[in-house]
């Protein structure tokens, strides 16, 4: 059980492909797409280079199961949380996208 | 293979197929499985203000992302410089591991005079934690909480590396550190994903 005999990835490849990565994502916000499709795709970009970083400099990809399983709580945890207060989102923008016209209409007389 | 487990004074034997092979490891696993639970509840609580905001201002323009994204290429290049130090430390060149422990928390020392850089010039623009010219008086406050939690982590972590690389300096067999700076990496490198995260949700969204 020598950690000296840990194999090592090459690393510069992981340094060029996350170098590249963060120059698509800020090619995406130029792009000219709908703010969802760049939120979805800002978001996956996002989440595949925590991931080479983990698999890779973090080494998860050759470590025992364990920690792959404490690493992936807080994943799930944030994911939770996220569902946990978009009602609160939804309930806001209706209630906005409801007062919006209201509120613009007396401006035009 | 017993002579070179016998050298790692700070490495345990495995106990089961599920144990890893460090407990110091297992620790700082623990640690940072706690401390990133800490960064997406303040990032999940940014995205809600944000939502439930009609007047949140647009990051993107307020904050601007040229200076931003040097960091992010420093702070990558700064984990590649810990996965080096850690790489010559198991070919059992410890000058070369110490050359790269110190780039990695020069990396850090910069990153994080950058941001103070930022901050000031921020600040005097009018973004404050009261309120800013551009919209929701969240948008400063929480602004400055999430990237200042994440720079006190790096100035954390710069102050560790350092410490670990002193650890280095002093103990003449290489192989004898490479536990402790293989977990100093693990937290440097979880620092340098939780500002991949920041710098998406906080400046590019």
């Amino acid at each position: 059980m020598a950690t000296a005999e840990h194999k090592h990835p090459n690393y510069m490849a992981i340094f060029w492909f996350l170098a590249i990565l963060t120059v698509v994502e800020i090619a995406v916000i130029y792009m000219p797409l709908a703010k969802f499709t760049i939120g979805v795709l800002l978001c996956a970009l996002a989440l595949g280079k925590a991931t080479m970083v983990a698999m890779y400099f973090m080494h998860l990809r050759f470590e025992a199961r364990t920690l792959g399983m404490i690493a992936v709580v807080p994943l799930l945890i944030a994911t939770l949380l996220i569902f946990v207060l978009l009602p609160d989102g939804f309930a806001v923008m209706k209630r906005t996208v409801g007062v919006k016209p209201a509120a613009t209409e007396p401006a035009k007389h | 293979m017993s002579h070179v487990a016998s050298a790692h004074g700070a490495v345990e034997p495995a106990e089961s197929p599920l144990t890893p092979e460090s407990w110091g490891k297992l620790g700082m696993w623990i640690f940072l499985a706690g401390d990133a639970v800490g960064f997406g509840t303040l990032l999940a609580g940014y995205g809600a203000m944000r939502a439930t905001s009609a007047d949140w201002p647009s990051p993107f323009a307020v904050l601007g992302i040229n200076l931003t994204a040097a960091m992010t290429f420093l702070l990558i290049c700064s984990s590649v410089t810990m996965v080096k130090a850690l790489e010559w430390l198991g070919k059992g060149d410890k000058e070369r591991a110490k050359a790269f422990l110190f780039f990695t928390a020069l990396g850090g020392a910069i990153f994080v005079s950058l941001q103070a850089y930022e901050w000031s010039h921020l600040i005097h623009r009018g973004l404050l934690i009261s309120g800013n010219p551009w919209g929701a008086a969240l948008f400063g406050a929480s602004f400055f909480i999430v990237t200042g939690f994440h720079g006190l982590h790096v100035t954390g972590g710069v102050i560790y590396l350092l410490a670990i690389l002193r650890a280095v300096a002093n103990r003449p067999e290489p192989a004898a550190s490479y536990n402790a700076v293989e977990i100093a990496g693990l937290y440097w490198h979880f620092v340098d994903l939780v500002w991949i995260m920041v710098f998406t949700f906080m400046y590019l969204l």
